[in-house]
């Protein structure tokens, strides 16, 4: 690449995908959110602002861990873990949450709407809108609310209301679904956080450039550490915002190796998964044109993983972009090798991931021993396990 | 000229408004909508909209969803839509078909094949709920060499820029959606309305329709005195969704509100 990378264009395009695919109910506040956002990502005191949280609030910088144990067993690439499972809330969505509300209460917005999968969006939103003051709802879907429970009751802790969306498949799509419904009908008030690099421009634009800080983290930490850049970045991929976030500082180092690692469930080939980037095709759905799980008929699909952050029938734009471009590549990972990526982590390094980081981890175990002892790897801890002690109990069969 | 053209013609010289009634294509059943649109057309409406079902209809409220839900249970799809429209082509030949719905089925279908089906099977106008004017140049410009007219949506807070881009655009009609929010939602207040159809008639010769909240035949005279067409939907598939157990019935319910809608809109 000779030109420094500078995705997408005005009007939120990265090559094809990407834009603004909304209805025209929703463009006003969408201009109204892409000015704001333009104007404060150039204002010092904003900027100033948002980096005392990030530091005080969060706690950044997170470590660039050496997972020596772990590399020597695998016997090839030196590991280095991003801890993003360290910041406040357990994961990597706070750095955007906090940036997103950051803005909302600039523009003067007294409401906050989210959706969430997992919770961990969810958990991160509720949680900077109980520090600003701000009335919180969270979207969640049905079947997400069964299976998320523990989450469910932290976010009623930190405030929010949260509604469980009966709609279609009762997951994160319909949550996202019930979110826009929201926004449209209580425009003047509400600030919509996206906890993904996806929906309409700027929200893709937006939240990766809330999540570089880990990215740019990583490289200046890495160059400290090792005198040199990694080889390759892993990271899991649903929407990807935790992916994208580590990606972008290194976009323009040609000679480090991009991998994102979706979920593939019971395997790609059952169609029971969610790949939209190995699997799918391009389509539109949320405001964004990607790779998307759709039908012939074009009507979106049912996902399924064993993590419910990543059970999602689209993906950023930019990943699209990334993969058509070559500059990225994505791989995918099943219910059952993520497991194995889980246990892993968990007793070679005394670190639980969470079942969507398990997916980066499960990757890491086949990639790192084809890869020179002189590689240097940087894998993604997107998130702490804590919240899937049930899940994985439950799979043991463990009553807790 | 085309059949919306002609339409609106034939109503602005008898100074009359357009009915135009939202269905969605395929609920309750595969073959209940083209008995439907034959009985409406007899019932006095002008212009048919069918809605196409979609998994994720993110613009609509609960009773649009679910009509969505219903057809899709029996795998209605665009390409069933369309074969709708065909079938009431072969015995109507002038009562405009709109079809509105989302994007994703028609860019897994590919534009170009989509523009082909939809006159193929005597389509008049495409509305696109989530294809904004900015991204669908490449889309309109196949639909109007086709004759078809794309159709865009225009909101409370569009301003008069936006206005004039989708007179640009734009084809057919205009369709004012009068309240903030999904379909089916609240109460449309009159003076805002004609407030701003004010506005939108300084920035555009083509008609309007009005939609959102028309939910009788008082409201529909409400709205008639101020646009150039009254659109229903939900108050419609309302009938639909409380008679499950009779389409028979719902088809008798939809006939009766809109002929009650047809008479107080010409008083």
């Amino acid at each position: 690449m000779t030109e420094k990378y500078n995705m997408p264009d005005a009007r939120g395009h990265f090559g094809v995908y990407g834009g603004i695919f909304v209805a025209e109910t929703l463009m006003p506040a969408i201009e109204e959110l892409n000015t704001a956002y333009q104007h404060y990502m150039q204002d010092a005191d904003f900027i100033a602002e948002l980096d005392k949280d990030l530091q005080h609030y969060v706690g950044r910088p997170s470590p660039l861990y050496y997972a020596e144990r772990w590399s020597q067993a695998l016997g090839g690439a030196q590991i280095y873990l991003k801890r993003e499972d360290l910041n406040h809330t357990g994961s990597h969505k706070i750095n955007n949450t906090v940036g997103q509300a950051l803005l909302a209460k600039r523009m003067g917005k007294t409401r906050i709407i989210a959706e969430t999968g997992a919770g961990q969006h969810g958990v991160a939103t509720a949680t900077v809108a109980a520090r600003l003051g701000l009335e919180c709802v969270i979207y969640m879907g049905a079947v997400d609310v069964a299976r998320q429970s523990l989450n469910v009751y932290r976010m009623k802790l930190l405030g929010a209301k949260v509604v469980a969306v009966e709609s279609g498949s009762k997951t994160l799509k319909d949550a996202l679904n019930e979110a826009l419904r929201d926004w449209v009908t209580n425009i003047d008030n509400t600030f919509y956080i996206i906890g993904t690099v996806a929906g309409p421009h700027p929200y893709p634009a937006m939240v990766r450039d809330f999540q570089a800080i880990l990215g740019r983290e990583a490289r200046a930490q890495c160059l400290a550490q090792t005198g040199k850049l990694p080889s390759a970045l892993v990271a899991c991929v649903g929407g990807g915002s935790n992916a994208m976030g580590l990606f972008y500082p290194f976009i323009d180092d040609a000679h480090v190796k991009l991998i994102g690692v979706e979920a593939a469930g019971d395997g790609v080939e059952t169609g029971r998964h969610s790949a939209p980037l190995c699997a799918g095709r391009p389509g539109v759905l949320h405001g964004n044109r990607t790779y998307l799980m759709s039908d012939d008929d074009g009507e979106i699909i049912e996902t399924h993983s064993i993590s419910a952050g990543l059970d999602y029938p689209g993906v950023g734009p930019e990943h699209a972009w990334l993969k058509d471009s070559g500059r990225a590549s994505y791989v995918n990972i099943t219910d059952d090798e993520a497991l194995g990526g889980f246990y892993a982590l968990t007793r070679m390094e005394g670190i639980i991931p969470a079942l969507e980081s398990s997916h980066a981890m499960a990757y890491t175990l086949k990639l790192a021993p084809t890869m020179k002892k002189d590689d240097i790897l940087i894998v993604n801890l997107s998130g702490r396990g804590d919240k899937d002690m049930q899940t994985m109990a439950k799979r043991e069969g463990i009553e807790l | 000229m085309s059949r919306l053209a002609a339409t609106f013609a034939e109503l602005a010289q008898k100074n009359r408004k357009a009915l135009i009634p939202f269905v969605t294509a395929g609920d309750p059943n595969p073959q209940f909508t083209v008995p439907l649109m034959h009985a409406m057309v007899s019932a006095g409406v002008d212009i048919i909209e069918l809605g196409v079902p979609f998994s994720d209809p993110m613009a609509d409220g609960p009773v649009i969803q679910r009509a969505s839900e219903r057809a899709l249970a029996h795998h209605q799809s665009l390409r069933t839509t369309l074969a709708i429209a065909t079938e009431f082509r072969k015995t109507n030949g002038h009562t405009p078909i709109v079809i509105m719905g989302y994007l994703n089925p028609v860019e897994v279908m590919g534009y170009e094949k989509f523009a082909d089906a939809v006159h193929a099977a005597g389509i008049d106008g495409v509305l696109t709920v989530d294809l904004p004017p900015e991204e669908a140049q490449e889309c309109t410009e196949l639909l109007k060499t086709r004759d078809v007219a794309p159709i865009f949506l225009l909101a409370p807070n569009s301003s008069a820029a936006r206005i004039a881009k989708m007179d640009s655009i734009g084809a057919g009609y205009l369709y004012y959606v009068s309240l903030k929010g999904v379909t089916g939602a609240g109460h449309l207040n009159a003076a805002e309305v004609e407030t701003k159809l004010a506005e939108i008639r300084a920035n555009t010769k083509l008609p309007i329709a009005v939609g959102f909240g028309v939910k009788d035949a008082q409201t529909a005279k409400t709205i008639a005195n101020l646009g150039d067409g009254v659109v229903i939907g939900s108050a419609l598939i309302s009938e639909i969704e409380a008679n499950l157990h009779s389409p028979a019935q719902a088809k008798e319910a939809i006939i009766e509100l809109l002929t009650a809608m047809r008479q107080a809109m010409d008083n």
